[in-house]
């Protein structure tokens, strides 16, 4: 059996069992949303070293992709939710050539690609395709279980893929890639197919976290699926925890996105504070994160 | 219409030239991207709306505040993180993450202190009367700042290229190591730098009432970006290439402005993109590719 998997069963199977005992459902959903986006990050910023900031772009395309398939083309929402990671698969196609930038070079521009997407699609010239500023509404196939029941099955995918870069070549490939491009080409790893590969798989989860998510909530305007917010949540998140281990964002975003809902819902700012030093401490203290704490003591954490 | 908007594009690009000049400097000297950039000069608007408020002072008047202030501030800010992040294992992204995190702490204190209200400071304070410039006419506040804004360029051309601190600048710029090795104190020539930087960020926000519209606490990561898509259109690392980089960028956004204003807000982020991935020397670069 390789290593994490009763982690991951574990995780998914709390997230089956706490909305019997726990009321707030809609918490429940975003912390699942949170913990896959969170693992996307992993698998991009974890095993390549490329930092998106604009990885929120996914998450508007694939909300968009999903919401336009229902509304434009009469898709049923199982069918719709495919169409919107292929948004999100198709968007991270056509930004593909960012990736031969590196470091904050690529960061910055991620960042601006997302914003382009956002302006285009909220533009109000597009009203009659994207409904431009007014927002989606997908009340007509509204099912709050059923998309609770689809985040549930998205996140048992991203934790497996994240199972599966950490016991595979691949995975091992991309931390190679990740440390050193050049020797990594010389030792045989096809640099570009491989960081290629793991931009889509990252994207792919946030196209299916947001078109979940757009069905989970059926109404929303542009400006939160594109919000800068929910990547800097999802790095941090990551970051905190611990990059390229499995558990690493799983207890990154528990304990973080556990406090935002604490005090960051009715004061931001406080939150944002906290977040900020959090930022700074882990860059000057551990850049590895919570996870390498008992990595030190030598407990073997997934 | 034309001759109005090219005027306007030349004042606009002389703005977002010094807005975008101290990123570049930083940049230039240690090779990292402030990504609190934004927040300082966010944090400059805030000043020298503060000294408008309770003194009615004139946004002039607070630049001599500003540059003192956020001088003392690069240096301390750079002695407290910078040769530590140096040592590091991966000193670029690790930097980048730090500053991100800094931005944040900016953003978080500024609406603790400020508020989420957007704030304006009335552009008639230097007169009502318009002023007429190649036959077209703007408000005064616009001719004011992009006078300053020329004013502060040139002055960072006479410190790097007349100046023995601007020579050990550049020298640090061209090679840290080679710059350390004919005795130059790098450390300190680049606290100096990165206290220039923020001054000229916050001198920017001194004006960016009047150039931008309004000044709230989480404009800061927008101008960054925009700052950042002005140095990399002029050059990284090269200061004057920024003024070249805001003249295009000031340029081209007026005219969007003109003719296609519902798209101009794409216009900083389809340049940015295009220009990495085609040049991503700038406009000015030598063919040695820094991306």
């Amino acid at each position: 059996m390789p290593r994490g998997v009763w982690f991951s069963v574990g995780v998914v199977l709390l997230f089956v069992v706490l909305p019997f005992v726990y009321g707030n459902h809609d918490l429940l959903f975003s912390m699942m949303m949170y913990l896959v986006l969170a693992q996307g990050i992993n698998v991009l910023f974890g095993f390549t070293g490329y930092l998106p900031f604009g990885y929120v772009g996914f998450f508007g395309a694939g909300a968009y992709g999903m919401s336009l398939a229902i509304l434009l083309l009469h898709f049923p929402p199982f069918a719709a939710l495919i169409a919107g990671a292929a948004a999100a698969v198709l968007v991270a196609l056509v930004l593909a050539p960012l990736l031969r930038l590196s470091g904050a070079y690529f960061a910055i521009a991620s960042l601006a690609a997302s914003e382009v997407l956002y302006y285009v699609i909220s533009n109000p010239h597009l009203t009659s395709i994207t409904q431009g500023p007014y927002g989606i509404n997908l009340a007509a196939v509204y099912d709050s279980s059923a998309s609770y029941a689809v985040m549930v099955a998205v996140l048992a995918l991203a934790l497996g893929m994240v199972v599966y870069l950490r016991n595979s070549r691949t995975g091992l490939a991309l931390q190679a890639i990740r440390e050193e491009p050049v020797s990594a080409g010389f030792a045989g790893v096809n640099v570009v197919r491989e960081r290629t590969r793991a931009w889509l798989m990252s994207a792919a989860l946030a196209g299916l976290a947001g078109g979940a998510y757009a069905w989970h909530v059926s109404v929303f305007y542009p400006k939160p699926v594109f919000d800068l917010n929910i990547s800097v949540f999802a790095i941090v998140f990551t970051l905190f925890g611990g990059v390229a281990t499995l558990s690493g964002p799983v207890v990154g975003t528990l304990l973080l996105y556990g406090l935002y809902n604490w005090i960051g819902i009715s004061q931001p700012q406080y939150f944002q504070l906290v977040f900020g030093v959090v930022i700074v401490a882990l860059v000057l203290f551990l850049p590895n994160g919570l996870v390498s704490l008992l990595r030190r003591v030598g407990a073997n954490v997934p | 219409m034309i001759a109005y908007t090219l005027s306007a594009g030349l004042l606009f690009g002389l703005y977002f030239s010094l807005a975008a000049l101290g990123l570049n400097l930083v940049f230039g000297v240690m090779r990292l991207i402030n990504l609190a950039h934004g927040d300082f000069l966010m944090l400059g608007a805030f000043l020298a709306y503060g000294l408008y408020t309770v003194a009615g002072l004139n946004p002039l008047y607070a630049i001599p505040a500003e540059v003192v202030v956020f001088m003392f501030a690069g240096v301390i800010l750079y002695y407290a993180v910078v040769p530590r992040l140096l040592a590091s294992h991966n000193p670029e992204m690790l930097s980048f993450i730090l500053l991100f995190g800094l931005s944040q702490i900016i953003e978080a204190l500024a609406v603790i202190a400020f508020g989420n209200d957007e704030r304006a400071i009335p552009s008639t304070i230097y007169g009502s009367r318009p002023v007429s410039l190649f036959g077209q006419t703007f408000p005064v506040a616009w001719v004011v700042s992009a006078a300053v804004s020329a004013l502060a360029l040139l002055a960072v051309y006479l410190y790097l290229h007349h100046s023995r601190l601007g020579y050990a600048t550049r020298a640090v710029m061209a090679s840290r190591d080679e710059a350390a090795g004919t005795g130059i104190n790098v450390h300190r020539v680049s606290a100096i730098a990165l206290g220039v930087g923020l001054a000229l960020a916050a001198t920017a926000g001194a004006f960016s009432a009047f150039m931008l519209g309004s000044i709230g606490p989480d404009m800061g990561i927008h101008i960054t970006t925009v700052s950042f898509a002005v140095i990399v259109i002029g050059s990284l690392g090269n200061p004057l290439g920024t003024v070249l980089g805001g003249l295009v960028y000031g340029l081209g956004l007026m005219f969007m402005e003109t003719y296609h204003p519902s798209w101009a807000d794409l216009l900083p982020f389809v340049l940015l993109i295009v220009i990495l991935l085609i040049r991503p020397s700038g406009l000015l670069g030598q063919r040695v590719r820094l991306a």
